[in-house]
């Protein structure tokens, strides 16, 4: 397997704090990587660098030997705030991609109401993001993301603002989604279950200043069926990313304190 | 009554009516009942009689039409230069830095402090009422729409670059729909007060227009001609805006949602 994305010594400075140190991070196709950390230890800036809507105060990031120097629609994104166009019927926000890059209306049309049938949403297409509720809203944009055929789909808790069961079928229904495309996935959490019940790969960083501590491969069989939380692979692994998760945790209250 | 507890739709229509039937009783009371005199202040039914000799007799429909045409020239005019200079002050920040001080200063300055040089400059022809309109009007547009584009939430802005738009196609697809219906708000509003420019420009220097009608009434003490004139202001305006709105409705339907 080839990588596809390389970070290299990336960092980044904010004034005089250092919110990410020297990360380095390779990405193979068909990967699903789940970033978990606590919460201000730079995850979701390494994700801003790599979608480009953020710079690195040193390294660099390559997608597909290209370097990254701004956002572009080889990296789709789906962010954790509700991001559809609240102007454009759902139908529409996931044509906008498509409709930039000036493909015929009927072709857009035809991936858009795929892409919709995908995330469950057919019947929807004339409704307005402010009709549906926030996991709907969150399939959308999932639609729309996927719909630009990225090279990689870049996630940032996209399922945070959801409530619990609401998730746990959304992860299902990602996890579905990326068994039958295998599109490459970056993911960042806070949730430990839904980093391992979806990942190919585990990544934990480090408290302020955020670096990579942990990295592990999922082992879990696929398709994967939610049951498979439950399973003694599944608690293990758990358990030792909770303890890597939790060690910082501590590390940056006592930092703050 | 709790605060901030809606009121019904139909208890509201009757409560904005009653204040107008308040209104015409206290009128009444103190013209009919002599507490007033005749010459101050006329009363309802001689303001109506004179309003219809006006509209029937003296071509007051004729100023009506030339008032209303003056604001719309004035605030089309302005609306007109306003939205793309507000539109890129908004999404291009050299271009607000350069603008928006003297935009900011220019907006402070009363539009009928205005006239008297505009008379000198444009006459007191149709030119130096536009100008009173377009003046009143266009820097607060201007301003107005600038912020309004530059509030632009940003994860939209964000989502809209990770889907592949470049910076034209933000400006024509993201930052111009988002404050479409915000924009049009402020439009109506500023319609609004074009309104209140138009009458001032007309009481100087005028030959026609409402404002005209109303400072030949003046000399003649005619109250009632001059109440019968601010009341069809009153009435334009009030039907000016309820069309504004309906359009702003139905032409961002979206916007009402969730509210």
């Amino acid at each position: 397997m080839s990588s596809i994305l390389q970070v290299r010594g990336v960092e980044r400075r904010f004034d005089s704090t250092l919110a990410l140190q020297a990360t380095d991070l390779d990405v193979e196709e068909n990967d699903f990587i789940t970033i978990l950390g606590p919460s201000g230890c730079g995850k979701s800036t390494l994700l801003r660098i790599v979608a480009g809507l953020d710079r690195p105060t040193a390294g660099e990031v390559a997608l597909d030997g290209r370097r990254i120097d701004g956002p572009g629609a080889d990296r789709g994104m789906v962010f954790q705030s509700y991001t559809l166009f609240p102007w454009l019927t759902v139908r529409d926000n996931v044509c906008f991609g498509l409709r930039e890059r000036g493909l015929a209306r009927a072709q857009q049309l035809e991936i858009a109401d795929g892409y919709l049938a995908k995330v469950g949403l057919g019947g929807f297409e004339h409704h307005f993001p402010k009709q549906l509720s926030g996991g709907m809203q969150q399939r959308t944009a999932l639609a729309r993301a996927l719909a630009n055929q990225p090279r990689m789909l870049l996630m940032d808790e996209p399922f945070g603002a959801l409530d619990h069961q609401t998730r746990e079928l959304m992860q299902e229904l990602l996890l579905g989604i990326w068994e039958a495309e295998r599109t490459t996935v970056l993911f960042v959490t806070h949730d430990i279950d839904e980093a391992v019940f979806m990942a190919s790969r585990v990544v934990v960083m480090s408290a302020r200043p955020g670096r990579i501590k942990l990295d592990r491969a999922v082992a879990l069989a696929h398709p994967r069926h939610y049951a498979v939380k439950t399973t003694p692979e599944f608690t293990a692994l758990k358990a030792e990313l909770t303890e890597a998760v939790r060690a910082e945790v501590l590390a940056a209250q006592t930092a703050r304190a | 009554m709790k605060p901030l507890v809606p009121v019904a739709p139909g208890t509201r229509i009757v409560l904005g009516v009653a204040f107008f039937v308040v209104f015409v009783a206290a009128w009444c009371v103190a013209t009919f009942g002599g507490f007033v005199q005749k010459t101050f202040l006329a009363d309802p039914l001689l303001m109506l009689r004179s309003g219809w000799t006006l509209l029937a007799q003296m071509g007051f429909l004729g100023d009506i039409g030339m008032t209303v045409w003056r604001v719309l020239g004035g605030f089309v005019i302005a609306a007109l230069i306003a939205l793309p200079l507000g539109v890129a002050m908004g999404a291009y920040k050299p271009v607000e830095a350069f603008f928006e001080p003297f935009v900011s200063f220019a907006r402070y300055l009363p539009a009928s402090a205005f006239i008297p040089l505009l008379i000198l400059w444009a006459g007191i022809g149709e030119a130096q009422k536009l100008a009173v309109i377009f003046i009143g009007s266009f820097f607060n547009l201007v301003l107005m729409i600038a912020v309004i584009v530059g509030n632009t939430r940003r994860d939209l802005v964000e989502a809209a670059y990770t889907l592949g738009v470049g910076d034209r196609s933000l400006i024509r697809r993201v930052l111009i729909p988002g404050a479409a219906p915000e924009i049009a708000e402020t439009l109506r509003m500023v319609l609004g007060w074009a309104w209140t420019y138009v009458i001032v420009a007309e009481l100087i220097g005028a030959s026609s227009g409402i404002g005209h009608m109303i400072t030949d009434s003046q000399a003649l003490l005619a109250t009632d001609q001059i109440i019968f004139g601010i009341i069809v202001i009153g009435l334009i305006g009030l039907v000016s805006d309820l069309a504004f709105k309906w359009v702003n409705r139905r032409l961002f339907p979206w916007a009402q949602l969730g509210r």
